[in-house]
This record gives C-alpha cells, sequence and structure tokens, in this order.
C-alpha cells in the first residue's frame, strides 16, 4: 500500500520564501491488523529464548591422522663442567671440587640445608604418611559398577592388502600377542598377499615384535604354555611348522606335505607330556594327527572322524575345533563342519573305540569349542547363530543355549577367573560378555568393536585383557572392568547348582521321551490289525520321511482342490459379472 | 669445613638413608656418597627437575619460591633442598 503525500505550489509563487506554521498531528493512515494474516502463522506460548552475554564459541572435535612414532633413549654424559677443565681427568676435578668446597658460600648453605634436610628425614622415620588406615574395610563396599570394556590398542596389519586375523595366542606371561593371518575365504587371496604373520608386544602398537614367515600363511597359530619361546602354527595348505623366537623368523622345522593334512588346520594344540613337544592338530579333510615337534617328518599319529567307525575318509567329517584339557589328557573334543561335536579317547585299544560319543547340536560348523575351565565336565559350543553349553553326560541336546543371535557366532571362550562368565565374538563386529548367572537371555555386556565381521578371540590368563580378530587385520586389545574379571564369592557353587539343575532338566526330559517311546512302541505291537491308517512305531528314518512325503502330498492336493474351487467360482461370478454388463449396456446404446 | 662434614655425616647416620648428592647450579656434583654413574644420572635428571619445579611454583606466583621437592617412588624417596647456589639430595628408604 502507497501513502502518498501530495503537494501543490502555483507557478508565480516559486521563489516566495517559507512560512512554517505549526498544525496539529493528522492521521494519514491507519493500518488495522488483518487477522487473515494471522492464520499463516503459529502461536508459540511460552517462548524461551536464552541470552548470554559472553562471545560466541564453537566447539570441534579433531582426530590427527596415526602418528608413528618411535622411542628412543638419549644417554646422558657427564656436562656443566666449565670450559678448561676436562671432566675425564680425575685430577682436574677434584681440584675443582676442593676449590668449591673452600668457598664461603657453599659452607653457609649447606648448612641450612643440612637442617631443612635432617628435619624432613626425621619426619619420614617419625611416621609413613602414607599408610593405609582403613585396609581390611575395603572387601565389604562393594559398589556394582556397571560392567564396561575399554579399548586399549588395535594392532593393524602392516601390509597392504589386509587378511583376517584368524587365530590369536597370548605369550603364556601375557606381554604378547602372536597373531595368525589368513585369508579364509576360498580363492579370494591374491599374489600379493604376503604369507607372513606377527608377534605384538602389548605396549608397541606401531609394528610388530617379530614376524613369523612360513611356506604359506597360517590358519591357526599357538605359543607352547611351557616353553614360551617356541610356537608351533597350522597352514594354509595343511602343513605344521615350528618356530622358536630366538632363531628368527624361519621356521625350525615344517612337516612334509604328503604327510600333512590335506585341508587348511583349522586347530592346533600343545600336549600334556613328559617331553612337552606333542601337539594334536585338525583339519577340514577328516583327520586328527599328532605329531612330535622334533621330528615333523610324519605324524605319530592318525585318526580318521569317521563316525561309522571305519576310518573310512570319504565319509570322515571335517573338522574345524579342537578342545584338549589337561585335567583330562586322554580325551579330547573335536567340532566338525557339520555340526556335530565327537568325543574321543586318545588312550583307545583298537581304532573304532577311538570315538566314544557324539553330540548334534548345531546347523552349521562348530567354530570354537571349549570346557569350562572350572567345570570340565561341561563345554561350551558355537556355531551357526547361537551358543550352546553342554553336559559330558547328556548326548541328545544341549543343557543350556541362547537365543539365535541376529549374526554369525565366529568365536567363543570361557574367561579362567569367572566360572560363569564367557565372550562371544559375531560376524557384524560385536563383542558380547555373557554371565550366565546374571542374566541368561541377552549378554551382560555388547561392544561393537569394529564395523568389520570379528574372527578370533582370546583372553589372557588374567582375565583381564581380552583380544579379538577383524577381518580386515586389526587385533583389537580391550579391559574388562573388574566386575566380570575378580572371582565372586558363592560364583562356583553356584554354577554348579545351575548346571545340575539343567542337567538334571535333560535327563528328564530324555527320560520321558524314552517312555513315550516305549509306549508307542508297545501300543502299536498290540493293536496293529484294528487301525491301519495309525501311526506306527517304526521310527526308522526311511519310514518317517515316506510319511512325511504322504502327508505333504495329501496336504497339497487339499489345497490345489480349494483353489480351484475358488477359481471356479470366481470365474463364474466374472462371467455373471460380464453378461450382466453385456446384458446392462445392451439396452442402453 | 668441619661443620659440613659433621652434617653430612649426620645425615647418612640417620635410619634408611641410601645416599647423598651435593650439586651446584651447573649440574656438577661437588659432593657424593654414591658411585659416580649413579651420581651423574641423578645430577642430571633431577637439576631439571628442580628447575621445572622452580619455574612452576613462580609462575603461578612470582612471590613464591621453591623451599624443598619430596619424590617418593615405590622403592624409595628423593628428596631435594634447593638454595640459590647449591642442591642437597638425599635418597631414604623409608623404613616403615
Amino acid at each position: 500500500m502507497e501513502i502518498v503525500h501530495v503537494y501543490t505550489r502555483l507557478r508565480g509563487e516559486f521563489g516566495r520564501q517559507c512560512l512554517f506554521s505549526d498544525r496539529p498531528a493528522e492521521l494519514l493512515v491507519d493500518v488495522p491488523p488483518d487477522p487473515r494474516l494471522a492464520q499463516d502463522f503459529i502461536q508459540k506460548n511460552p517462548r524461551d529464548q536464552a541470552l548470554q552475554a559472553c562471545r560466541d564459541m564453537s566447539e570441534h572435535q579433531v582426530n590427527t591422522e596415526r602418528f608413528e612414532s618411535d622411542s628412543c633413549g638419549i644417554n646422558h654424559v657427564e656436562g656443566g663442567w666449565p670450559k678448561d677443565i676436562n671432566p675425564q681427568e680425575m685430577e682436574q676435578t677434584i681440584r675443582y671440587r676442593k676449590k668449591v668446597e673452600k668457598d664461603e658460600s657453599y659452607v653457609n648453605s649447606l648448612l641450612t640445608l643440612g637442617s631443612v634436610m635432617e628435619h624432613c628425614i626425621r619426619q619420614n622415620n617419625a611416621v609413613d604418611i602414607y599408610q593405609e588406615y582403613f585396609e581390611d574395610e575395603d572387601e565389604v563396599e562393594e559398589s556394582p559398577e556397571p560392567p564396561s570394556a575399554k579399548t586399549i590398542n588395535v594392532f593393524r596389519d602392516p601390509n597392504e592388502v589386509k587378511r583376517t586375523v584368524s587365530c590369536l595366542s597370548w605369550h603364556p606371561d601375557g606381554g604378547k600377542l602372536a597373531a595368525a593371518y589368513s585369508c579364509l575365504q576360498f580363492q579370494r587371496s591374491s599374489r600379493d598377499m604376503s604369507l607372513d604373520s606377527y608377534i605384538w608386544d602389548i605396549e608397541n602398537p606401531n609394528r610388530p615384535e617379530l614376524t613369523l614367515k612360513p611356506a604359506s600363511p597360517l590358519v591357526c597359530l599357538e605359543y607352547n604354555p611351557k616353553d614360551s619361546h617356541t610356537l608351533v602354527g597350522g597352514a594354509y595348505n595343511g602343513q605344521i611348522a615350528y618356530w622358536d623366537t630366538r632363531r628368527g623368523s624361519q621356521p625350525v622345522e615344517t612337516s612334509s606335505v604328503e604327510q600333512s593334512h590335506r585341508d587348511p588346520v583349522y586347530k592346533i594344540i600343545w600336549l600334556q607330556s613328559k617331553t612337552g613337544t606333542d601337539v594334536f592338530s585338525a583339519s577340514t579333510d577328516g583327520q586328527v594327527l599328532w605329531w612330535d615337534v622334533r621330528r615333523l617328518s610324519e605324524p605319530t599319529e592318525r585318526l580318521v572322524l569317521d563316525l561309522s567307525r571305519e576310518g573310512n575318509l570319504d565319509r570322515a567329517l571335517g573338522a574345524v575345533s579342537l578342545e584338549f584339557e589337561s585335567t583330562m589328557p586322554t580325551k579330547f573334543l573335536v567340532g566338525t563342519e557339520q555340526g556335530v561335536v565327537v568325543s574321543c579317547n586318545r588312550k583307545a585299544k583298537t581304532p573304532a573305540e577311538k570315538i566314544v560319543c557324539s553330540y548334534d547340536g548345531h546347523h552349521g560348523p562348530v567354530y570354537a569349542l571349549q570346557r569350562n575351565p572350572f567345570f570340565p565336565k561341561n563345554f561350551l559350543t558355537v556355531g551357526d547363530w547361537t551358543a550352546r553349553i553342554w553336559s559330558e553326560d547328556i548326548r541328545d541336546s544341549a543343557i543350556m543355549w541362547t537365543k539365535y543371535q541376529t549374526s554369525y557366532l565366529m568365536d567363543a571362550c570361557w574367561s579362567p577367573v569367572r566360572p560363569s562368565v564367557f565372550f562371544t565374538v559375531k560376524m557384524d563386529g560385536v563383542l558380547d560378555v555373557w554371565d550366565i548367572l546374571f542374566k541368561q537371555n541377552d549378554p551382560t555386556l555388547s561392544l561393537k568393536v569394529c564395523d568389520e565381521a570379528l574372527y578370533s578371540l582370546r583372553l589372557q590368563d588374567n582375565g583381564r585383557l581380552v583380544a579379538c580378530g577383524s577381518q580386515q587385520g586389526g587385533a583389537t586389545l580391550l579391559e574388562i572392568s573388574s566386575g566380570l574379571s575378580t572371582l565372586q564369592k558363592n560364583d562356583k557353587s553356584l554354577l554348579a547348582a545351575m548346571f545340575e539343575r539343567e542337567t538334571k532338566r535333560e535327563k528328564v526330559l530324555e527320560a520321558r521321551q524314552r517312555e513315550i517311546r516305549l509306549k508307542e512302541r508297545s501300543r502299536s505291537e498290540q493293536s496293529r490289525e484294528g487301525e491301519p491308517g495309525r501311526e506306527d512305531a517304526d521310527h526308522g528314518p526311511d519310514q518317517l520321511i515316506a510319511k512325511a512325503q504322504e502327508d505333504f502330498y495329501v496336504v497339497t492336493e487339499m489345497e490345489r482342490r480349494r483353489r480351484d474351487a475358488n477359481q471356479e467360482k470366481d470365474v463364474c461370478e466374472e462371467k455373471e459379472v460380464r453378461e450382466e454388463e453385456t446384458s446392462g449396456t445392451g439396452p442402453s446404446q | 669445613m668441619a661443620e659440613v662434614e659433621e652434617t653430612l655425616k649426620r645425615i647418612q647416620s640417620q635410619n634408611g638413608v641410601q645416599g647423598i648428592i651435593i650439586v651446584n647450579t651447573e649440574g656438577i656434583p661437588i659432593k657424593t656418597t654414591l658411585d659416580n654413574a649413579s651420581t651423574v644420572q641423578y645430577a642430571g635428571l633431577i637439576h631439571q627437575l628442580v628447575m621445572k619445579a622452580r619455574s612452576t611454583v613462580r609462575d603461578i606466583d612470582p612471590q613464591n619460591d621453591l623451599t624443598f621437592l619430596r619424590v617418593r617412588s615405590k622403592k624409595n624417596e628423593i628428596m631435594i633442598a634447593p638454595d640459590k647456589d647449591y642442591f642437597l639430595i638425599v635418597i631414604q628408604n623409608p623404613s616403615d
């Protein structure tokens, strides 16, 4: 809207002086509020506006690129002597010192300093100012801090082409970590992929302490628990190699190709023996081989994992994990690709008796297998999307299991200090800590360690440090909070009670199953003629399959007939509708 | 001269004293009861520490000055009495 003021003057009056006069205010324009415009606005009542009479600041966070640093020391040489005195010359230095001692100020200052010093020394001797007065009372107050874990260090694969960390092994004293690097995906390894595996010092993540150079990438690697200088590793091509860290990067000995495994060696464990040089290894070619590291030219013993106990290699199950407990030296467990855990006895008299029994529970390969260090009768297996705890006595199913997770579990291990805590790693890069005394449905602590899949996991013997290895070659070292890594008072007894309870439950279920089966069998024997259509007691797998097939066909037939009937009905309806239409449109045209 | 000797002897005779070093402002050890290698190491390192401590105290308050410095470690305690021209370093093992 324009406000215009018009001012007119006669031509003849131009140039005449202005005579100003006052006049009252005149309302020129009045613009009333237009309520229609209010609809474009929303009233905000009350309004919160913060004001501050200070400078505007902004916060930025910056993460620098990895800085490679190297520590080195400087040796301090004696200095400060005046130019004319050579510090190496005893006479000159003595003469200088004597001169200083004769100085007035020296004597005076030293007397004052001496008295001050004496006062403090006497103080020290009188009272211990750092004495702990209430030491014993610390045990009583245990504020339950939420469990947490902190990443301490990440050790990255220094090569260009990143390989998966397929196995980790701690040095028996705990200061070093050996990591085996290999590419486990079939035919994905490129030509310029490095074959090396490394030993890292946990204080120095910049550079590995020692490089191990095998002939083929290592899939598993283990420190000798008795001799911390020796390691044994299983390679991708099936060979076993033995290193001594004092002798350098090349293996001291490698097994011959003809006598080794035909597939990658997935697990290798040191055995308890008098000589301390026995190892045994497992691979997906279906064999478990025992070796003496002093003579790697051929294995000392061989076992084929054929469940029919015939030693038939074609029907053998491929082994992916192995478990050996030094308290039970003749028994060991093998986890297979088919999801079956086989329990074997090494000291059996005939090869057929070597395989004692099998536990069938997983749908996929059993990637990890470990006995509980406090309760050796119970062991943990990980495969498909669950982790299961088994009791040796119950063959049919696990006594406890986790629910199906969203991604595949790759590795698991028990905590060496707390009997109820175990750790698992998954393919989405998450490390889960489970405490079955605290919560059984979900992990107690779930941490996203990295974005790529985690393939391996190992706990140090003190129970506080965990190392996990990822697909891109990064080994992450984490520290667990003390709540999860210190033994609580009732842990063992509570866990023993829990395992007992679960085992009993399974036993009861098993007994009930057997009862039902027996009943059915006896019933079917009695009344076989009377009911032809009854499901019989022949629970042989073939009959079951045939019956399942029949049921399936019957159901599909019924479904098809029903659908046909519906279709016909629809078709009839359509026809009717069309007739109506045509009849309808006909006359209207 | 004799009083200095007497003072040092008195200090040395106290419980738990492991060594005494007297250093001048340039870092030269004047008198010591330890072996040469340790003396040189202590003299060099502690000299830097005292300079840093003194400058810290004076930066915070220019009227203030360092009178005594105690470094307590797991194994022993290093006590340093600084002066204008010299400092006296005593290493003691607190016996209790």
